[in-house]
């Protein structure tokens, strides 16, 4: 039997979820190992939001310098010859800003003198586990147990991961761009890297079983994707079922039955995340379970005393910052803190073209359905900073749902150019309460896309200035 | 002028309804905003409405002790200006008026005493928050993540704390005034686990049989419960002597035969008791024969077997019967026959302890007895203090036909037989 160290906090998962509970914890003082068997940052850092966003960013740089060199160019802006592309440099490019952000998780953890266990726990019960490393195992017994597990793509089993067929992670490290890709799921995730490679270049198909793309949202707010989709030349099969590949072709089964054979290099296979529940002795550890996921209860407490779970493993919504913040929240709460998780809202962002951003209720959910409700939205093609940012055109706008009767603001979304920074400001109006007169009685910087929220207030008040 | 419809607020987690008990306002009377208006009740406590806007009483809803539910309307008033009542509010072109159950915030003399700060007399001088909540059932409590923190931190349930600004929102003044009102502040968090879900079950069957029967007997007879302790010492050695001596095929001895034989020897001194109250008819059927239900418990619940005729069953006989019947009752095998018709009724709960009880009538007799737990216990006998063993005879009249007198008498008798158990086999 090799050494047993004891410690306060053991946080199991690197993430952004392990590694803030481990950064407050160990800012609190309380002895905590972390535990990661592969690179600290999760998949949010390695091959998820920030390595996608790199990618997103250098596709829009490169769609503008491609409409630059075709015709006159739009702004007086023109290239004599079309840019090129080199996918390796872009591929090291997004892994320094990998290996950036990586290196500033591990100084933040050494700061908070948290160890760092470079191995794959394996749990024999409750509070020990094994980590195995490169070297001699080591067995980890602590008072607290953080699971911060994450999750993991969801694999088809008619098309297993492997030669064509890529999850988001391998289409963030491509060493070439495909001439034709197909994405199977409309969710966030597919829209986004497909949308980034329509961009870089490649042809894209989308597939998708349900009527309609990105479904978690209502059509309003995805029908401005949904045209630039058409406008860019993405074909999109709705209603249509992923068979299988053969030869180089993903053949798909289309709404009104027909076979069709849709021609890939690569096929990304984006239809959802599940929880990684397996293979670390999660079923040692006597805790219950909700569905798929760790069931907590509003302090993300398992059904075992001193066994928390936070992030991706505890459930939807499926985000960096939820996890972040149950993070913060568990290692308080072990410090001997008063908290509960109990957010008005957790904003969510898709960095589509165009962006969209959604905080609070959607007009469509049952709770908005239920009350009495108002609602207006304003354009950006009113907006100034859309208009001098040539982002008016896209059909993009802000929308607010309020409650009739006491104007308290219930759900806000977005979308256009760069709505995504605007999610600060909604998260925040509906944290702190805030009624319509709250934001139409803020003056928003003129120029910029802020003041599309503040007319968007005035509006549902019955008062917009602009429009 | 405008028409105020004044409607039941949300007043706590999970109240559905109120009931009225008090009002302090007439039809006609003129009112002040912030006066008393009724006294409603709910099942955790008394709370005063008192009025958010200024006008003369219109008409009441409900007479006290009716229950009115969340947002029905109790007061309709006539008030300067719009009110809320008529249909030409238009709340978009008027936001600052569109709000009108809430009073204005109370000018604050100080600047709002943020975190920390101890409830100081300024803030006990603010005008006392209103009492009643704007909030709608199942809203959350409208308040900034900092309110929010802070209440947690200090055990407050934001759901009982009103709120003065828009929409109801708390802000840190709400909660002074909260805390300087003498808001309670719960116990804060330990860390067990909490437990969440209610299961909801089916009351059929057997089950539900029982509980109507039960409902009944409650409900039909007037119970008065007796209880004595009886000095077992003699009655148990005499059990044991039998127990040790008996022939193999003979019944291991309970104390449930012995109480039989004291039944049958006593009942019939004491017909009233041996009866089944046919109380629609108003008719007590006294019986001759002895038929003594015996309470069992089953894996579905509670049955009661009947051993016929107990007054022709010896002590082995008895031990038999009631062995055979309360099996095929546990096996789900009695029949009708040994299911029914007992005119009096036992229930044992005594090997699992336990002081007394007050057993439930098995409607139509009239009485239960329910012998408890045998323990040894220090006793004064002439001036010393001995060892016996004694036991508690719990026992439940119908009152309507048993008289509180002859009950005691016929539990004093049993006592005695129990006492000189040899008694209990002398005619």
């Amino acid at each position: 039997m090799s050494e047993i160290l004891h410690t306060k906090v053991l946080v199991v998962g690197g993430g952004p979820g392990g590694y803030v509970a481990a950064i407050r914890a160990g800012q609190l003082g309380l002895e905590t190992i972390l535990v990661e068997s592969d690179t600290l940052g999760g998949t949010c850092l390695i091959r998820g939001c920030i390595p996608s966003k790199a990618f997103i960013h250098v596709a829009g740089e490169f769609e503008a310098m491609t409409q630059a060199s075709q015709g006159a160019g739009r702004h007086g802006v023109s290239l004599k010859s079309a840019p090129a592309l080199e996918m390796g440099e872009l591929v090291r490019w997004k892994e320094g800003v990998v290996r950036k952000l990586n290196t500033g998780v591990a100084a933040l953890l050494k700061r908070a003198k948290v160890r760092v266990f470079d191995g794959w726990a394996s749990f024999s019960d409750a509070k020990s586990c094994t980590v195995q490393g490169n070297g001699e195992p080591v067995t980890v017994s602590a008072e607290h147990v953080i699971l911060a597990n994450g999750s993991l793509p969801v694999e088809l089993p008619f098309l297993p991961f492997g030669g064509e067929v890529i999850s988001s992670t391998q289409a963030l490290s491509l060493d070439a761009l495909p001439k034709k890709l197909v994405v199977v799921g409309a969710g966030y995730i597919g829209l986004e890297l497909g949308i980034a490679l329509r961009k870089l270049g490649s042809q894209v198909t989308i597939v998708e079983a349900l009527d309609r793309i990105l479904p978690l949202y209502d059509a309003p707010l995805v029908e401005p994707v949904a045209k630039w989709l058409k406008r860019a030349g993405v074909i999109v099969h709705l209603g249509a079922k992923a068979k299988g590949a053969d030869m180089g072709a993903l053949v798909v089964e289309t709404h009104d039955g027909g076979t069709e054979h849709l021609p890939a290099d690569k096929i990304l296979v984006t239809v959802g995340r599940k929880p990684n529940t397996e293979g670390w002795g999660l079923e040692n550890m006597a805790v219950d379970m909700a569905g798929r996921f760790v069931k907590i209860d509003d302090q993300c407490r398992t059904s075992m005393k001193n066994v928390w779970a936070i992030g991706d493993l505890v459930g939807e919504p499926m985000l960096a910052h939820k996890a972040m913040a149950q993070g913060e929240l568990v290692a308080e709460i072990i410090a001997g803190h008063k908290r509960r998780f109990d957010p008005v809202a957790i904003g969510a962002v898709c960095f589509t073209e165009p962006e969209i951003v959604s905080a609070g209720l959607l007009p469509t959910d049952e709770q908005a359905k239920a009350q009495e409700t108002i609602s207006a939205m304003f354009p950006f093609s009113a907006n100034g900073r859309a208009l001098s940012m040539d982002a008016a055109d896209g059909g993009g706008f802000v929308r607010v749902l309020a409650r009739k009767g006491d104007h308290r603001i219930l759900g806000i979304q977005a979308v256009g150019a760069h709505v995504s920074e605007l999610s600060g400001e909604f998260a925040l109006a509906l944290e702190m309460g805030a009624v319509l007169e709250d934001i139409a009685g803020t003056i928003h910087v003129h120029p910029t896309l802020s003041e599309a929220f503040h007319e968007t207030a005035l509006r549902t008040l019955g008062h917009a200035l602009h429009i | 002028m405008g028409r105020y419809v004044f409607k039941l607020p949300d007043v706590g987690e999970g109240t559905a309804e109120a009931e009225i008990v008090a009002w302090h306002v007439a039809v006609g009377d003129r009112i002040e905003e912030d006066q008393h208006l009724v006294d409603v009740m709910t099942d955790k406590a008394t709370v005063e409405m008192t009025s958010p806007v200024t006008g003369v009483i219109v008409s009441l809803h409900g007479e006290p002790g009716a229950m009115a539910p969340v947002g029905a309307p109790l007061v309709e008033l006539e008030v300067e200006g719009a009110g809320n009542a008529n249909g030409k509010t238009a709340v978009a072109t008027k936001p600052g008026a569109a709000v009108p159950t809430k009073p204005a915030p109370p000018p604050k003399s100080v600047a709002p005493a943020p975190v920390e700060t101890p409830a100081t007399e300024a803030l006990r001088q603010q005008k006392s928050p209103p009492a009643f909540f704007t909030r709608t059932p199942g809203d959350k409590p409208l308040a900034s993540p900092a309110v929010r923190r802070r209440a947690e931190e200090l055990g407050i349930a934001l759901q009982f704390v009103s709120g003065s600004g828009p929409a109801g929102r708390i802000d840190h003044g709400d909660l002074n005034a909260y805390i300087a009102g003498g808001g309670h502040t719960s116990i804060a968090r330990s860390t067990y686990a909490r437990r969440d879900g209610v299961e909801e079950i089916k009351i059929i069957g057997l089950r539900r049989k029982i509980a109507e029967k039960m409902q009944q007997a409650k409900r039909r007879i007037p119970h008065f419960a007796y209880v004595e302790e009886i000095d077992m010492t003699e009655l148990e050695s005499l059990r044991a002597y039998l127990n040790a001596t008996k022939h193999a095929e003979q019944p291991k001895l309970t104390l449930l035969p012995f109480l039989m034989r004291a039944l049958v020897r006593l009942l019939p001194e004491y017909p009233q008791i041996n009866t089944r109250f046919d109380d629609e008819a108003g008719i007590a059927h006294r019986f001759a024969a002895v038929h003594i239900g015996i309470a069992t418990q089953t894996a579905n619940g509670l049955i009661v077997p009947v051993v016929r005729n107990a007054e022709t069953l010896d002590i082995w006989n008895a031990a038999s019967e009631v062995a055979r019947v309360a099996q095929l009752t546990r096996d789900g095998k009695a029949s009708r026959e040994e299911l029914s018709g007992s005119t009096i009724t036992i229930t044992s709960l005594g090997a699992l302890g336990g002081l007394v009880t007050t057993p439930v009538i098995n409607h139509p007799e009239v009485a239960i007895v329910g012998p408890n737990a045998i323990v040894e216990r220090p006793v004064a006998r002439n001036g010393q203090i001995v060892i016996r063993k004694m036991m508690n005879l719990s026992s439940s009249f119908d009152h309507r036909v048993v008289d509180g007198y002859d009950a005691a008498e016929f539990i004093q008798k049993l006592k005695r037989l129990f006492e000189h158990p040899a008694t209990l086999f002398m005619d």
